[in-house]
C-alpha cells in the first residue's frame, strides 16, 4: 500500500471510522444471514476505495460526512487515517476471500472469512478496538522473516 | 437461502467478541514483570538515545498503530511530571531486531527499565496512568 500522503498525515474525526465500520458490522450480518456473494463483494469494493482513495472518499466516510457528522459537534480530537485505512485493506482481504468462497460454491470458505471480517468490524464499532491494526506488526515481522530466506 | 449455518456463525461471532473484547481491552496494557535473559535489559547504543537519570520509558510505535498517540502523550506526561525520567519513541518498523529480541507483537508495547536499562516492567498494549506510575515508582526505588 503506496503512502501518497508520506509526511503529511491525513487526520480523520475518529467517529468516521467508527461508523463505518458499524455498517460494515451491519452488512458483514447480512452477508452471513442470507450467503449472499454479490454483497460481500460490494463490501470487498467498499473496503477497496477506503484503503486505496482514503477512508473519506469510500462511500461510508460520505455517508458519514452528509447524514451523521453534521448531527454531531466537533471532534475532540483527530486521529490518523493510516492505521483505520491499514485495517480496511485487511478487510479487503478477508472479503475477497469470501466472496470468492460464496461464488465458486465453497459456502465454508464464505462464512469462515465474513466471521473473521465481522469479529473485526464489531470490535471496532461496539469497544473502538482496531483488530486490523493489530495485524501490521505481525505483518512486517512476518515479511521480514520471509525475506530473510 | 434457508441454510442456517452462517446466521448461527454470526451469533456465536457477536458473543464471542462481546465476551472477549472487553477483557482483551482490559487486559491490553497490564504492566508486567519484565523479560528474562535477552529481553532484560536495552543500551542506549541499541535504543540510540540515553537512558533517564532514574528511569526509562520506551515505546515501540507504528505508524498503522491506532491507539500508540494516545499512549505517548500519556507517557510524554508522566516522563514531564517524573524528574530524571525520560521518554523514548522506538518505530518499530524499522527496528525489527529490537522487537525480535524483545518479542514485541503488538503496538503500543511499553517498557520501563530503571536506571541501568534493566527491564522492570512491560506492557504490550495501552497501559493505564496509574500502572505506569506505579511502575516507574518501582524502577526508580529499586
Amino acid at each position: 500500500m503506496s503512502d501518497r500522503t508520506a509526511g503529511v498525515p491525513v487526520r480523520l474525526d475518529p467517529r468516521g471510522p467508527r461508523f463505518a465500520a458499524l455498517l460494515t458490522t451491519l452488512v458483514l450480518l447480512l452477508v452471513l444471514a442470507t450467503g449472499s456473494g454479490v454483497l460481500l463483494a460490494c463490501q470487498a469494493l467498499v473496503f477497496a476505495l477506503g484503503a486505496v482513495l482514503g477512508l473519506r472518499s469510500s462511500p461510508y466516510g460520505w455517508l458519514f460526512r452528509w447524514l451523521v457528522r453534521p448531527r454531531l459537534g466537533p471532534p475532540r480530537d483527530l486521529e490518523d487515517e493510516r492505521p483505520p485505512r491499514f485495517a480496511q485493506a485487511v478487510g479487503l482481504g478477508f472479503a475477497v476471500i469470501g466472496a470468492a468462497g460464496y461464488l465458486s460454491g465453497a459456502t465454508w470458505l464464505g462464512i469462515a472469512a465474513s466471521a473473521a471480517a465481522l469479529a473485526a468490524a464489531f470490535s471496532n464499532a461496539a469497544f473502538g478496538y482496531c483488530l486490523g491494526c493489530e495485524v501490521y506488526l505481525l505483518a512486517i515481522r512476518g515479511r521480514a522473516r520471509l525475506s530473510q530466506g | 437461502m434457508s441454510d442456517p449455518t452462517g446466521l448461527i456463525v454470526a451469533v456465536a461471532v457477536l458473543a464471542a467478541a462481546t465476551a472477549f473484547g472487553p477483557a482483551r481491552a482490559r487486559s491490553g496494557g497490564r504492566l508486567r514483570t519484565g523479560g528474562r535473559g535477552d529481553a532484560s535489559r536495552l543500551l542506549p547504543a541499541e535504543l540510540g538515545a540515553a537512558l533517564g537519570e532514574r528511569a526509562t520509558l520506551v515505546q515501540f510505535s507504528t505508524s498503522r498503530c491506532a491507539a500508540c498517540p494516545g499512549t505517548r502523550r500519556l507517557l510524554a506526561d508522566v516522563a514531564a511530571v517524573t524528574p530524571g525520567v525520560r521518554l523514548v519513541e522506538i518505530d518499530a518498523e524499522t527496528r525489527l531486531d529490537l522487537v525480535r529480541r524483545l518479542d514485541v507483537m503488538r503496538t503500543p508495547t511499553v517498557f520501563v527499565l530503571d536506571r541501568t536499562g534493566r527491564v522492570v516492567r512491560r506492557a504490550s498494549g495501552a497501559p493505564a496512568r496509574a500502572d505506569v506510575v506505579a511502575a516507574v515508582q518501582l524502577a526508580t526505588t529499586d
